[in-house]
């Protein structure tokens, strides 16, 4: 791969604007989406069919003061609303969109992945800390509760595709999974794999949802009892670069659920694989975020753990063992 | 171990309905009125504040000023006045004032009028950063109604 300096700008570039478009105009199609499904219009006003309320927004929120409370604890205040972009953007650093777009093709990108996922974490760990509010406070414990919680489940799901892939490279999972979905890893019928498969897709799906802190898992931010949670104290852009944030990290989940089990930029049927094919695949599975959080109320903190404790993690497991043993036998 | 099972059995197939019920609203029509721009087809039974029912020919008011509404109403808001007619019988309305601000459309006047000069309106867009404007003289509104049939 070429390593020119060109290459890296266009890279930043275009990734900065595949984020930033994303950020913008995933929060209208929650909008959009939420008010189909309970049969109202959304935004409506600004441009063709609402089309400039992002833009508008954006306006509203930078037009609007920073305004930092007493008691707050400076810096982290200041600082958490960009940790809570920062990790997203850079996780597209290694996401593979097709065979030849991906900025940057490393060995343990998998890895890299999951350790950014995890700094997601801090953003509203701190920023709940550092507003000095009892419910930012509380609302920051039961993030990181639920976060480290769900990462268990995620990682040993993971370990599964791994295990069937050989390798910890993002590229070369998707590689492995060319030609086909009957070689993709959710119904790979290769050794018996679909047996299993399905069900650690189901279980990476669900950790995602709880990873991003979407509703039903949105403990972090349950607006009826917590306020805003985290986000309480913060107003204008700060605020905006929370939810965009949110918003970049479910696709940053949504690429990566993409090419660990829906073969990356493979065509279902074997015919022109191509990074449309990722970007379909990646846009349902936003879709059905959307269509989960505007179905499904908000659990409660305990029976959110019990799910993953009693439930995710086990079967998990086992499906590690299965997995395992799968390879080992054929 | 077995409710274990049930409960993710059935857990997840409760959640798989409720999916297909949103996901089936997604794709049935709006049922939004988008207000400004669209008007509401109302019901024929719709109270709104009264008026009076001009003649079918003419366009004069029904009224003979009997003053049975004004006795009928509870809250005091219709003040009429009349003169007697030139040159026949009986009396013409002069003046028909509703204060509306006081008005709860109860309805008693277009019940207690015996010669179908009153009915109520369909008029729904009401608002005024005055009071007065809701004191409202239902000849000018007659005449209205009138020049925009011709």
């Amino acid at each position: 791969m070429e390593t020119s300096i060109w290459h890296a700008l266009l890279y930043l570039v275009g990734i900065l604007a595949f984020a930033g478009l994303n950020a913008a105009y995933l929060g209208y199609c929650e909008r959009k989406g939420a008010a189909r499904i309970q049969r109202r219009s959304g935004p409506t006003e600004v441009g063709y069919a609402g089309l400039l309320q992002p833009l508008a927004d954006g306006i509203k929120l930078m037009s609007k003061q920073l305004l930092v409370p007493k008691g707050v604890d400076g810096i982290i205040f200041r600082a958490a609303p960009i940790l809570a972009m920062v990790p997203a953007i850079t996780s597209m650093a290694v996401i593979p969109f097709s065979g030849n777009i991906q900025a940057r093709a490393m060995e343990l990108s998998v890895l890299l992945l999951f350790a950014l996922a995890a700094l997601a974490m801090f953003a509203i760990l701190l920023g709940g800390w550092a507003s000095g509010n009892k419910y930012a406070l509380i609302s920051s414990t039961r993030a990181v509760s639920q976060t480290l919680a769900y990462e268990i489940p995620m990682l040993f799901t993971v370990i599964t595709v791994v295990l069937i892939s050989g390798s910890l490279n993002l590229q070369d999972i998707a590689l492995d999974q060319q030609g086909g979905f009957w070689r993709w890893n959710i119904f790979r019928i290769e050794n018996g794999h679909f047996l299993t498969m399905w069900i650690s897709f189901l279980i990476f799906f669900i950790c995602t949802i709880a990873e991003t802190n979407r509703a039903p898992f949105d403990m972090a931010e349950a607006e009826s009892e917590l306020v805003a949670g985290f986000m309480t104290e913060y107003g204008s852009m700060g605020f905006g670069l929370f939810m965009m944030g949110e918003y970049l990290n479910i696709v940053v989940a949504a690429c990566l659920t993409t090419v660990l089990f829906l073969g990356g930029w493979d065509c279902p049927l074997g015919l022109i694989p191509g990074v449309w094919w990722f970007l379909i695949k990646i846009y349902i599975l936003i879709f059905t975020f959307i269509w989960i959080r505007w179905t499904f109320p908000r659990t409660q903190i305990y029976k959110l753990l019990n799910l993953n404790w009693k439930i995710l993690i086990p079967f998990s497991m086992v499906n590690l063992l299965i997995t395992a043993v799968l390879i080992k036998v054929f | 171990m077995s409710a274990y099972w049930r409960d993710i059995f059935y857990g997840s197939k409760s959640l798989i309905k409720g999916m297909l019920i949103t996901g089936r609203q997604f794709f049935k029509p709006v049922v939004t009125e988008q207000y400004p721009y669209e008007t509401p087809t109302l019901p024929p039974l719709f109270r709104g504040h009264i008026e009076l029912i001009g003649n079918a020919e003419s366009g004069l008011p029904n009224c003979v000023v009997c003053m049975m509404c004004q006795r009928a109403c509870p809250s005091d808001c219709i003040s009429l006045g009349g003169k007697k007619a030139e040159g026949g019988k009986g009396k013409v309305l002069t003046s028909y004032i509703l204060d509306f601000t006081k008005c709860s459309l109860c309805g008693s006047c277009v019940e207690s009028c015996k010669f179908d000069a009153l009915r109520y309106s369909h008029e729904y867009n009401l608002v005024s950063f005055n009071k007065d404007d809701f004191i409202i003289d239902l000849m000018k509104r007659l005449e209205e109604q009138n020049r925009c049939k011709q």
